[in-house]
């Protein structure tokens, strides 16, 4: 039975920046932002459900990340997902792509051989989409990237759209291989309301007050691991961050036109003045 | 001091991308005061018909390997060929252009050099570290673009980059280099070669925003598809092109050839309006650096009047249609 192992991230919203989020100067306040599954890998765990919905091969969940990404694990097993593992150390923290890749890399392979290994293309806090690739490479896994729809799969293969930018690709390959799913391949299902009774007490290991009726989520640390600790965190991080600036929403001189036939009379000359500039 | 840029054809067009050419032309400008030389390197089937475009924009030199198997992306066999030609050249950095290639093949490669890769740069600049010399500095907005890091690989060879098209600007004289290209060889492997194309289609490309002037965008304001039909008859009137913000396409008002912003085109036009058009900062890395904007929006709170030349607080459908109108009569 072949198995599909799906890479998560729990992210700040960054996309939905309201009032809220916003500090008096104007910039944003992270710690402010709710924390959500990263929307790009719940398309690549849906593509693993869909997978397993037709075939029956089992979907295993791994995130790395604090304490409470437990919460993007759980809302994993009330899709339908079938085991779930947070891996997380203070000794990762601080880890760049390549040292995140590592971690992740090694905890798959600390679960077993996985078949395929699906994960959103990007996330929207680094905006990298490397960690994908990166995984793929330190497990010498064939990659297809960008696949934006599951055209077919058997035991055999898996036939893929992929987003070739100027031109959409049809790939089929063979087992085993790692998939970063982009938003448009799919629309991710609701979580399963008797899964949801079965886990919502759901908690990590190390969280546990003795109760046995409580799921337990495994945690993954660096005891766990066969791993060179020098390759995590901070020091196995080749990019570093030099320095921060905070981009102010606010601000610039504006030249406001009356809302008015006037006012657009206005506007329309100015445009007319460009436009001339522009023709020429 | 020598940088290494991954050149790229459009494989519908057989041209090169324009990110291969901004990217010699950056690489030429950090290494001129260094004297340091800039390598192209390219995989694929052939060469693009139009190589020698990259040496009059400061590439020194060309190496390339083709084979036919290579006319679609096997990332496996890139990352194989390309990881070999940086081992060879051993540069200091490594440019690739943020395209899909970009971004698949350069984390592979960064990976197996286990060296830093940072993606989406929008500047960079050469400048002293510490006791390390030169390095290479690479600014890039993060956090859903809402702060700007300045990111740095100190101790880790070649320091890698990706760059989007369109962000970095072709400098308007030419350096006329001669053209100098070489064969790489290296031998190809079937378990390089996993993937079987089916079928290959070209998108049907409608739009170059990147090359329009004039550029009138919606947003999710616009409130339908239909009312879109406004910014049509506005862009016609001024020879201009229609665009949109991820908002208005992913309510289907908009197709997703016009879509503006930090996953959508990079564009400079010398006149943007923005009718219903809130501003985040998504759009904004899209459009930022237009020559004039304008915009249209009846939230006076609207965080696109922060960036904004000239603006009214209205309601796009009694604007556009007096503009119209005052176009016309003015002729």
């Amino acid at each position: 039975m072949r198995t599909i192992a799906v890479l998560a991230k729990q992210v700040p919203d960054t996309a939905n920046v309201t009032g809220k989020a916003m500090k008096e100067d104007g910039t944003v306040n992270r710690a402010a932002l709710p924390a959500i599954f990263n929307p790009e890998d719940l398309n690549a765990l849906e593509m693993a459900l869909q997978i397993k919905d037709k075939l029956g091969y089992p979907v295993y969940v791994v995130s790395m990340g604090p304490p409470k990404a437990v919460d993007i694990l759980k809302h994993s097993l009330y899709m339908g997902a079938d085991e779930v593992y947070l891996v997380s150390d203070r000794k990762f923290a601080g880890s760049d792509t390549l040292a995140t890749s590592y971690i992740l890399a090694r905890s798959l392979k600390h679960l077993g051989n996985f078949d395929l290994v699906l994960a959103g293309r990007q996330a929207i806090d680094g905006d990298t989409a490397q960690v994908g690739p990166q995984v793929a490479e330190k497990l010498d896994l064939n990659m297809i990237s960008y696949v934006n729809r599951l055209i077919d799969v058997d035991d055999g293969s898996i036939t893929v759209e992929r987003d070739g930018e100027v031109q959409l690709e049809q790939i089929k390959a063979s087992f085993p291989l790692l998939l970063t799913i982009t938003q448009a391949a799919n629309s991710p299902r609701y979580p399963n309301a008797l899964n949801m009774l079965t886990y919502f007490k759901a908690k990590a290991a190390n969280d546990i007050e003795g109760d046995p009726e409580t799921p337990v989520i495994p945690v993954i640390s660096s005891r766990n691991l066969d791993i060179d600790l020098s390759l995590c965190g901070l020091g196995g991080s080749p990019t570093k961050v030099h320095k921060i600036k905070s981009i102010t929403l606010a601000g610039g001189n504006l030249q406001l036109f009356e809302s008015s036939a006037g006012g657009v009379m206005g506007l329309v000359k100015e445009i007319i003045k460009d436009y001339v500039e522009v023709k020429e | 001091m020598k940088t290494v840029v991954f050149i790229e054809k459009n494989p519908v067009t057989d041209k090169l991308r324009d990110v291969s050419v901004e990217l010699s032309a950056r690489a030429h400008s950090l290494m001129s005061p260094f004297k340091g030389e800039v390598v192209g390197a390219f995989v694929g089937d052939e060469l693009p018909s139009d190589s020698q475009l990259l040496f009059q924009y400061g590439l020194d030199r060309l190496i390339y390997n083709c084979r036919p198997q290579y006319k679609n992306l096997h990332s496996i066999a890139y990352k194989n060929v390309i990881e070999a030609m940086i081992k060879k050249e051993n540069p200091d950095f490594v440019l690739f252009g943020a395209t899909h290639t970009g971004r698949d093949v350069a984390p592979l490669v960064s990976s197996s050099l286990v060296t830093g890769l940072t993606a989406d740069c929008t500047q960079l600049y050469i400048d002293e570290y510490k006791d390390r010399g030169n390095i290479l500095y690479q600014v890039r907005p993060a956090f859903g673009g809402n702060i700007l890091a300045t990111i740095i690989t100190p101790e880790h060879r070649p320091a890698m980059a990706t760059v989007r098209e369109g962000v970095m600007r072709l400098p308007e004289k030419r350096t006329g280099n001669p053209v100098k290209t070489e064969i790489f060889a290296m031998d190809t492997r079937e378990q390089w070669l996993k993937n079987q194309f089916l079928q290959v289609v070209p998108k049907h490309r409608k739009v170059n925003l990147g090359s329009s002037n004039i550029i009138v965008a919606g947003g999710a304001g616009v409130g339908s598809k239909e009312n879109f039909k406004l910014l049509y008859d506005l862009a016609d009137a001024l020879g201009g092109e229609v665009g949109a913000s991820r908002a208005a396409v992913d309510y289907g008002f908009a197709d997703k050839a016009r879509q503006i912003g930090q996953t959508g085109a990079v564009v400079r036009p010398k006149l943007y309006i923005a009718i219903g058009i809130s501003g985040s900062i998504q759009h904004r890395a899209g459009m930022a650096e237009s020559n004039k904007i304008i915009a249209i929006n009846s939230d006076p709170e609207a965080p696109i009047f922060g960036i904004a030349h000239l603006g009214i607080v209205e309601d796009f459908k009694m604007v556009i249609p007096m503009m119209l109108k005052y176009l016309k009569e003015e002729g």
